[in-house]
């Protein structure tokens, strides 16, 4: 991956407001993420984390006042494992539906290494875990060349070993030049500088 | 390279393949049943009668075409994908006819044969019906987009969609009749090119854009 310019900005958002079922969310959140930068979103259960990052990535696009733009489409790992149950693990990557055909057998192989998916390569997916689903998906992570990554608590379902495995990679991903941001309710072990933004009265710092 | 993951993720489960044709013979084989086998009757509503029908099963099907990505987070990852989502959505119904218009419209001899229509139409109407459920598998995309996104939104397809499918099954229909009393096909079976070329066209991007109000939802 190609380190890009320090500073140079991955997506802006200005203004942006959220009413929720009567509540406001947040109003008037401006902020811009950099490349090399890590985010993390805090706030309570419904406090709008999920919201956020669905408007950073696109997804929403209604019902919000306010700007986003992003300088490119970002990988973006939700809540559901987005695995299809009748095809392996190694098909999911490779049929993967943003154009996962472009990766290697070896590439493929490697990453579901780096998750701890070996020997789980040929299964159907079915047939695994929900925990290991969210890996399936999670070794996108190690293949992909996006560098804008929105992370909607990857920790859910993955133990110990893998969750300080996702923080190294998040840590190396964003030492090169990406950006992360990662609403958690944990906090980040990464060797790296955490800008935090909480939803509870919409605090950065 | 969509398309060969949709043909694969539908030809994994044989049943949902199957389940449309199933029910396609057992409509057909009810009409002799329930109108009285005398040939030449059958014989004048065979036309009509395989198409309804084939329209039927087509409504029936076209509601699961996002469905279980929707279900499962592979449709909010194909509205981020880099690929133009008219193309996506392209591949997605293309899949979607090939394993059911296209196969109804290869096995429609069989159930021609059951409805005595005479051998002569037997062409015209896999032509008609590989045209025209071509168009409706991309119409009924647009209502399956609209509705992904809604609990139990079983019925509404239908009522979206109808409306569209009607004008297909007027000229499919005609097609056959004609051929049936030797006038020529041709010109109706070009109508239905041109509203393949149209569906093709349009019905993508009123597709895309309904996936991407069921997703923001």
């Amino acid at each position: 991956m190609t380190d890009s310019a320090v500073g140079e900005s991955l997506a802006e958002v200005t203004g942006l407001g959220l009413v929720r079922g009567g509540r406001v969310l947040f109003e008037s959140l401006s902020f811009a993420i950099r490349a090399g930068e890590l985010w993390q979103l805090e706030g309570g259960n419904g406090a709008g984390k999920t919201s956020l990052l669905r408007i950073l990535a696109g997804l929403s696009r209604y019902g919000f006042d306010g700007l986003v733009s992003r300088a490119e489409a970002p990988l973006y790992v939700g809540h559901q494992a987005a695995v299809k149950g009748l095809l392996s693990a190694r098909e999911n990557l490779l049929w993967h539906v943003s154009g996962g055909c472009a990766f290697a057998d070896e590439q493929i192989e490697q990453a579901l290494q780096r998750v701890g998916l070996c020997g789980f390569e040929d299964t159907p997916s079915h047939a695994l875990s929900a925990g290991q689903q969210r890996r399936v998906n999670l070794a996108r992570l190690f293949l992909s060349d996006t560098r804008l990554w929105l992370l909607d608590e990857p920790f859910t379902a993955i133990d110990a070993v893998g969750v300080s495995e996702l923080q190294d990679r998040i840590g190396t991903h964003v030492a090169h030049g990406g950006a992360v941001v990662v609403p958690s309710h944990q906090p980040l072990q990464v060797d790296h500088a955490v800008h935090h933004l909480s939803l509870d009265g919409a605090r950065i710092s | 390279m969509l398309l060969r993951r949709q043909v694969s993720l539908a030809i994994r489960r044989p049943i949902e393949i199957g389940n449309p044709l199933v029910f396609f013979a057992i409509v057909v084989a009810m009409f002799p049943l329930g109108i009285g086998p005398a040939s030449e009757q059958l014989a004048i509503i065979a036309p009509g009668a395989l198409w309804i029908i084939a329209l039927l099963s087509s409504l029936l099907t076209s509601d699961s075409v996002f469905r279980s990505d929707f279900d499962d987070g592979s449709l909010e990852q194909l509205l981020l994908a880099p690929q133009p989502l008219y193309l996506s959505v392209l591949a997605y119904l293309c899949a979607h006819w090939i394993v059911t218009g296209l196969l109804l419209a290869l096995v429609s001899p069989v159930f021609a044969l059951m409805l005595n229509l005479p051998a002569a139409a037997v062409g015209t109407l896999m032509a008609s019906l590989a045209l025209g459920t071509a168009v409706l598998s991309l119409v009924g995309g647009i209502g399956a987009a609209l509705t992904v996104g809604l609990k139990r939104g079983g019925m509404l397809i239908s009522l979206l969609i109808l409306p569209l499918y009607i004008p297909v099954l007027i000229f499919g229909t005609a097609a056959v009749q004609a051929a049936v009393s030797g006038a020529p096909a041709g010109p109706f079976l070009a109508l239905l090119g041109a509203m393949l070329s149209l569906a093709v066209a349009l019905g993508p991007l009123a597709t895309a854009a309904g996936l991407r109000i069921s997703i923001d939802a």
